[in-house]
């Protein structure tokens, strides 16, 4: 597709090219009247799109300010009469939205870190040496993308549940074990992703670094950890924003035994602050809530919005 | 320089290997084994072999069939409308704008659009369900209700139910074609900023020719953009198809008794974890999800097969 018009005109064209000028001129006038109703056209269209995406979530966010009666009174305004931050205190300490975040946090923190390195240790042994059984390794991670985890749902219940009686740690409602089942779930895409990337590096570099003398584990990780630094950008975008978003293994595996507390997270918060506002109607609770949960994610997307979007799509088309 | 090379591949794999074999490949093979057998979960009673009986129930039971078709109806809309939805938005986005190349020049403002239409895909789908579960409440204070109410459209003694409404609407219960609604709502944007991105990975060149050729911009998009952009259509059509078999972060925030009301919102997850959490009934729902997995694996090798076709590289 490298064909383009940059061959220079032949002398039959030079007669032509007193003609072109007016029609060309013509054209392009009845183009821009054409253009200008177009692009007002796309304007609209992109405009109220735009609005629809926006309004819902600003309209949560200024709702988060306002008490419960002016939610009933008027609910649809935008400006909340006060700013009522004590919404935001009762979601944090009551609704313990604040002790789930730091849930949060501490598990997909150690979550992304360990399928980071787990991911792209396997997915250099994978794509850059030659085993007995490495594609069947290779498929066998593959496998897990098309599987929908429903499937698995049950026996990894009660698997959780049978280990929490042989070791407490990775039993129900325990960090260490939810941090492992996302590391597990998160290595068929990672595996995958990372694989690709590291095919596409060259063999030059690890070369030379063997022959120097490095070990195959220094050359992994001083050299070709650092080179694949796009493809982890990628991928950790990717898992971050899974891990920090998933909602069904918590509340399917951090469900407490009996006479313990739950350690839950932030999804898990939200949905019981749903449920509970149907009996205690603390609406401006709820708001507030959802709100918490909603900004910080924005604000680093927004932050690295260009990152994100390229991560993300990048991820699917790889 | 082959020295040590087996310790060092067996080393890099063991733990990766080890934990996704226990947590991921030995549910998914405990469920398998599990669904041939009448095992009821909480209780000690060893499960007790009962062959394909679970799945010839599964196929006489109703609620499973109702479930079946819910989700085949958002296999078809929830692909079809977000990507036609997503291609319209791209194609303004890059060919909306003024002046008179065609497919070269970008709708002013067209990057602050791509950062807006973005956001709801970092939002959780339990953010997104709990903020629509605020928009759509049914008793005249949600965002919608209470706008409608204002404009006089809607009896405030009488005001839209939304989630809650079983009534059929097209022959399908309105609650999915609400639940639909939010599900493109949220994958719009993601789609649009692919394409886009596809649709300008396009050589300007392909689009020259075409204008000088005298295609307006409605022909270029079809005949020529379109084209081009097959292979991250295809790829969109297989992911939007993984989210519509799922759904169910919605259906559990958003509608009754998670399914209702009346079972006109059950879809495969839903039905699964019904049967085995509250009718403790692990051994059937475990065959479910054999039968789901099925499924899921003839709808990926369908669509690729369908898909595939000749690279175009530029």
């Amino acid at each position: 597709m490298a064909v383009t018009s940059q061959t220079p005109p032949t002398g039959a064209v030079g007669t032509e090219s007193t003609r072109l000028p007016r029609t060309g001129s013509r054209a392009t006038r009845t183009n821009r009247a054409g253009d200008a109703a177009f692009s007002g056209f796309s304007h609209a269209f992109l405009l109220i799109w735009a609005l629809m995406v926006v309004y819902p979530m600003l309209w949560v966010v200024m709702s988060s300010f306002k008490d419960d009666a002016q939610i009933i009174k008027d609910p649809l305004s935008l400006i909340p009469n006060a700013l009522h931050w004590d919404n935001f205190a009762r979601a944090w300490v009551k609704g313990h939205l604040g002790e789930y975040f730091l849930n949060t946090v501490i598990i997909v923190g150690a979550g992304v870190f360990l399928t980071m390195l787990f991911g792209s240790m396997a997915a250099y042994v994978l794509a850059r040496y030659e085993f007995w059984g490495n594609r069947v390794i290779y498929y066998l991670f593959l496998a897990g993308l098309t599987l929908p985890i429903y499937f698995a749902a049950i026996p990894l219940f009660k698997g959780v549940t049978n280990n929490g009686i042989l070791f407490p740690p990775l039993g129900p409602n325990q960090l260490p074990m939810l941090v492992l089942v996302y590391v597990a779930w998160s290595l068929s895409f990672t595996v995958f992703f990372m694989h690709s990337f590291f095919k596409t590096l060259p063999n030059t570099v690890a070369e030379a670094a063997l022959v120097d003398g490095a070990s195959h584990t220094q050359t992994f990780f001083r050299v070709m950890l650092p080179m694949a630094r796009p493809g982890l950008i990628s991928i950790g975008i990717f898992n971050v924003l899974g891990q920090w978003n998933q909602w069904y293994f918590p509340t399917l595996l951090m469900q407490p035994p009996p006479g313990q507390e739950k350690h839950a997270v932030i999804t898990q918060g939200l949905i019981e602050l749903s449920v509970n506002q149907g009996y205690k109607s603390d609406w401006s609770g709820l708001f507030a809530g959802v709100a918490m949960a909603m900004l910080p994610v924005l604000v680093v997307y927004i932050v690295f919005q260009r990152q994100v979007q390229a991560g993300l799509t990048g991820s699917i088309t790889k | 320089m082959r020295h040590g090379k087996a310790r060092f591949v067996t080393g890099f794999l063991a733990i990766p290997v080890i934990l996704y074999l226990y947590y991921v490949i030995w549910p998914f093979a405990q469920a398998a084994g599990y669904s041939f057998t009448d095992w009821g979960g909480y209780s000690d009673r060893p499960p007790g072999f009962v062959g394909l009986g679970n799945y010839s129930r599964l196929v006489k039971d109703e609620l499973f069939q109702t479930a079946f078709w819910h989700n085949v109806f958002f296999l078809i809309t929830v692909p079809l409308l977000t990507i036609a939805l997503a291609l319209f938005f791209a194609f303004l986005l890059n060919v909306g704008g003024r002046g008179n190349r065609a497919g070269v020049q970008g709708v002013w403002g067209s990057c602050l659009y791509k950062v807006i239409f973005f956001f709801p895909q970092v939002l959780s789908l339990v953010v997104i369900a709990v903020m629509w579960q605020q928009i759509y409440r049914g008793d005249g204070q949600g965002l919608i209700n209470n706008l409608l109410i204002k404009l006089g459209i809607v009896d405030p003694q009488n005001p839209v139910t939304f989630t809650a409404d079983p009534q059929p609407f097209l022959g399908i219960p309105a609650v999915l074609w609400w639940l639909l609604l939010i599900a493109i709502w949220g994958g719009v944007g993601f789609y649009m900023v692919l394409f886009s991105a596809a649709m300008q990975s396009i050589p300007k060149d392909i689009f020259e020719a075409a204008l000088l050729d005298g295609a307006g911009p409605i022909h270029t998009f079809f005949r020529v953009t379109l084209p081009l952009l097959r292979d991250t259509v295809s790829v969109a059509w297989v992911y939007l198809g993984f989210i519509a078999l799922d759904m169910y972060a919605l259906v559990y925030v958003m509608t009754p008794s998670q399914g209702g009301p009346n079972h006109t919102s059950e879809i495969f997850a839903s039905v699964l974890n019904f049967t085995a959490f509250s009718k403790g009934e692990f051994g059937y729902a475990c065959a479910m999800g054999v039968a789901l997995a099925v499924f899921a694996l003839l709808l990926a090798a369908v669509q690729l097969r369908i898909t595939r076709r000749e690279r175009i590289e530029f």
